[in-house]
């Protein structure tokens, strides 16, 4: 952090300042999340979602460690040791059933964030390279949650397995042969089950670190806020610490509250009755559906039906499916409206929660429907849309949109008088 | 450059999914699709109510007494329980001398082999073991019930929609094709009818089918209704064990977190008060 301002760190006895002084942890503790880090003083609610998510990846990684020692990845045993863990491990019911919805809430509290992101336009410079580390986040977390869902050998985990990899086959030439690297074999067995678990296992130590250096990219700049506009002062920030540490102790008894309802009093309610059954290669589900954080990018992929010239709709649809997110990445370059906020920008924000927030609804309801009419046509649509507005709407509107004037500064939209000394 | 790049790639999307949805749109017109035959005649399971139901439902023991015996003497003899030990028949208000009896009773014995010779054999169940399977294999399974293989019962009310009213729905849900069935969706030979099954034809038969078929030892009257409430009751025990203690668990960590919370949210407005005081009014 480059502000001058900043709070200075200083040891208060003897021992703190030898540690200081050979390995300056605490400085570092203070500087990142301490009074030493001077954040924007209007920050509202969906600021409070980063920190959030950091939570959710502990949840999910304490949970997960104490399981995995009562895991056993073979397809033989694996579904049995998942009620093993169920019935004969102490509290081992709680530490599943806080794992399976821990998932889904990371992902919840991960797509708030997001699309905090996309209204507030946080991706656009300086930021950009905190976007896109949060996107790599975002992939490792897609991928590590696909392969969490494969271990139980449920019939869900089983045939996910084999359409999600099965994605790759539609690549020309290597496709069948990626496909078959991949699973290590011709369907996914015991080679796929052994390997999603060793991946399932570190992946999320991958996510802590890039985590990491998104917050490190975040602290140089420095946090945006509601107003999209820059500090300018002493005055327009508060110290992270009591401030923001203490609004977030609020956030996390909420998110804990909805968490520990759906984990304590409906624990089954986002999942698929069909994983309950033991996987099964000769008999296929009548309805193949991922989870439901898959379930919008899943409506994309199903969504291309016809070949179009000579490109198979497989292809198409995968090409699609990891287009839609890639795009994100090109975002801070699509969109060159000067101004961030979508307070201030009265066009954008009308595509934004008329057009993005219905579509997205939309295709993530048509994802988990059954692939019949009418549920493709709209899919079609829907997805038409969600391309047409990152690529196309909104480039255009940051050419042509005329946006409402910016408050001075940061203070001056909170206590609505002029900043005192600007620097 | 980029946005060039952006705006060709998206028209590029746009005008394949406009062409898809085109063709998609014709073919709905010329040739609307019909419902298949199992959505019109399938029912959604009814809802018979049961105890355990609700943030502070708990199992009836005596419903679960008698939904054991059931299992026992009717659903047991096709169906396995793999899941389930006889030890954990204690949750149901069995002493342990009790346990031991019924493991020592039951109609399958385990599979074990003789400590001499080596042979494959097989010796009354222990309180430990699990419920021994009624068939050795599936081979065998199938071969005794005309190709069909009778699922594990132990997740069963965990492994369909709405399980438990499912389970109890499709056990007195046997009745006479409608009328208006087409001939092609009516049950062949060794199949019944039944609207609660996905495919409407179950190969299952009726195996509740007449009053007083258990004789439950608390006097309660055998009805097929009050079987099949209380079997249902039985294997929503089976599947989900650990419900009791997930609950009050939670009502415990409920209350906790609101008190929490509620700290939390006045420690965040007394660290915030001398800056709330310097917003505008309006």
């Amino acid at each position: 952090m480059s502000f001058p301002w900043a709070k200075q760190y200083t040891p208060e006895n003897d021992f703190m300042k030898w540690m200081d002084s050979r390995l300056p942890l605490p400085r570092m503790v203070y500087n990142a999340v301490g009074a030493g880090y001077p954040v924007p003083r209007n920050l509202n609610y969906f600021w409070n979602f980063g920190a959030l998510a950091g939570l959710a990846l502990v949840i999910q990684i304490l949970t997960g460690v104490i399981l995995a020692m009562h895991y056993a990845a073979n397809v033989g045993v694996a579904f049995d040791s998942v009620e093993h863990i169920m019935r004969n491990v102490n509290s081992g019911w709680l530490l599943r059933y806080a794992h399976m919805n821990g998932a889904s809430f990371f992902f919840i509290v991960v797509y708030i964030h997001i699309f905090r992101g996309l209204f507030y336009s946080s991706y656009k410079a300086p930021r950009e390279m905190v976007w896109l580390l949060g996107l790599v986040i975002f992939l490792l977390m897609m991928a590590t949650a696909f392969m969490g869902y494969v271990l139980p050998w449920g019939q869900m985990s089983f045939w996910g397995a084999k359409v999600i990899t099965g994605l790759f086959s539609a690549i020309p030439l290597v496709g069948p042969a990626l496909q078959e690297w991949l699973l290590g074999g011709f369907s996914p067995d015991n080679a796929t089950l052994n390997r999603f678990f060793s991946l399932h296992f570190v992946l999320p130590f991958v996510i802590a670190g890039v985590i990491i250096l998104h917050i490190w990219a975040l602290h140089i700049p420095g946090s945006s806020n509601p107003t999209g506009i820059e500090i300018k002062g002493e005055q327009d920030t508060i110290p992270f610490h009591p401030y923001y540490t203490a609004k977030d102790g609020f956030g996390l008894g909420i998110f804990l509250i909805f968490f520990c309802i759906l984990t304590f009093f409906m624990p089954n309610f986002l999942g698929h009755p069909d994983n309950y059954i033991p996987a099964n290669e000769l008999s296929t589900p009548a309805h193949i559906v991922p989870e439901w954080y898959f379930w919008p990018f899943y409506a994309i992929l199903r969504a291309f039906t016809f070949d179009f010239l000579f490109i198979p709709a497989k292809l198409l649809g995968v090409i699609a499916m990891f287009g839609s997110i890639l795009l994100l990445f090109f975002l801070p370059w699509l969109d060159k409206s000067p101004v961030r906020s979508g307070h201030y920008r009265p066009v954008f924000r009308k595509f934004f929660w008329f057009g993005l927030i219905p579509c997205i609804i939309l295709l993530g309801y048509l994802g988990g429907a059954p692939a019949e009419e009418p549920y493709v046509m709209l899919s079609q649509l829907a997805s038409a849309y969600y391309f047409a507005h990152f690529l196309i709407i909104l480039p255009l509107i940051s050419m042509f949109e005329k946006p409402i004037p910016l408050p001075n500064s940061i203070t001056e939209s909170v206590t609505g008088k002029p900043l005192e000394s600007a620097a | 450059m980029i946005r060039l790049f952006g705006i060709l790639a998206g028209l590029g999307f746009v005008v394949i999914l406009l062409y898809s949805f085109t063709f998609g749109a014709i073919n709905f017109i010329k040739e609307p699709p019909v419902k298949a035959v199992e959505y019109q005649f399938h029912k959604h399971p009814e809802k018979p109510g049961f105890a355990h139901e609700g943030v502070f439902g708990k199992f009836d023991r005596g419903q679960l007494q008698r939904g054991l015996k059931v299992y026992k003497e009717v659903c047991a003899a096709c169906h396995s329980m793999n899941l389930v030990a006889f030890r954990n028949f204690e949750d149901l208000g069995y002493s342990e001398g009790q346990v031991k009896t019924i493991a020592k009773n039951w109609a399958t014995e385990t599979p074990s082999i003789n400590p001499e010779t080596g042979e494959v054999s097989s010796r009354p169940s222990l309180s430990s073991d699990q419920i021994p399977s009624p068939y050795l294999n599936d081979v065998q399974a199938r071969a005794a019930n005309n190709n069909a293989l009778p699922p594990d019962l132990s997740l069963m009310t965990k492994a369909r929609h709405d399980g438990t009213n499912y389970v109890y729905s499709l056990l007195t849900g046997y009745t006479d094709p409608p009328s208006d069935l087409p001939e092609e969706n009516r049950p062949g030979t060794g199949l019944y009818y039944n609207a609660y099954f996905a495919n409407l034809n179950i190969a299952m038969a009726p195996p509740l089918n007449s009053e007083g078929q258990v004789t439950y030892d608390d006097g309660t009257k055998a009805s097929i209704d009050q079987m099949a409430k209380d079997v249902s009751a039985f294997l929503a025990w089976t599947a989900e064990p650990k419900m009791e203690a997930r609950k009050s668990i939670g009502l415990g960590v409920i209350g906790f977190l609101i008190v929490f919370t509620f700290l939390a949210y006045l420690s965040y407005q007394n660290i915030w008060a001398d800056l709330k005081a310097q917003k505008r009014k309006d």
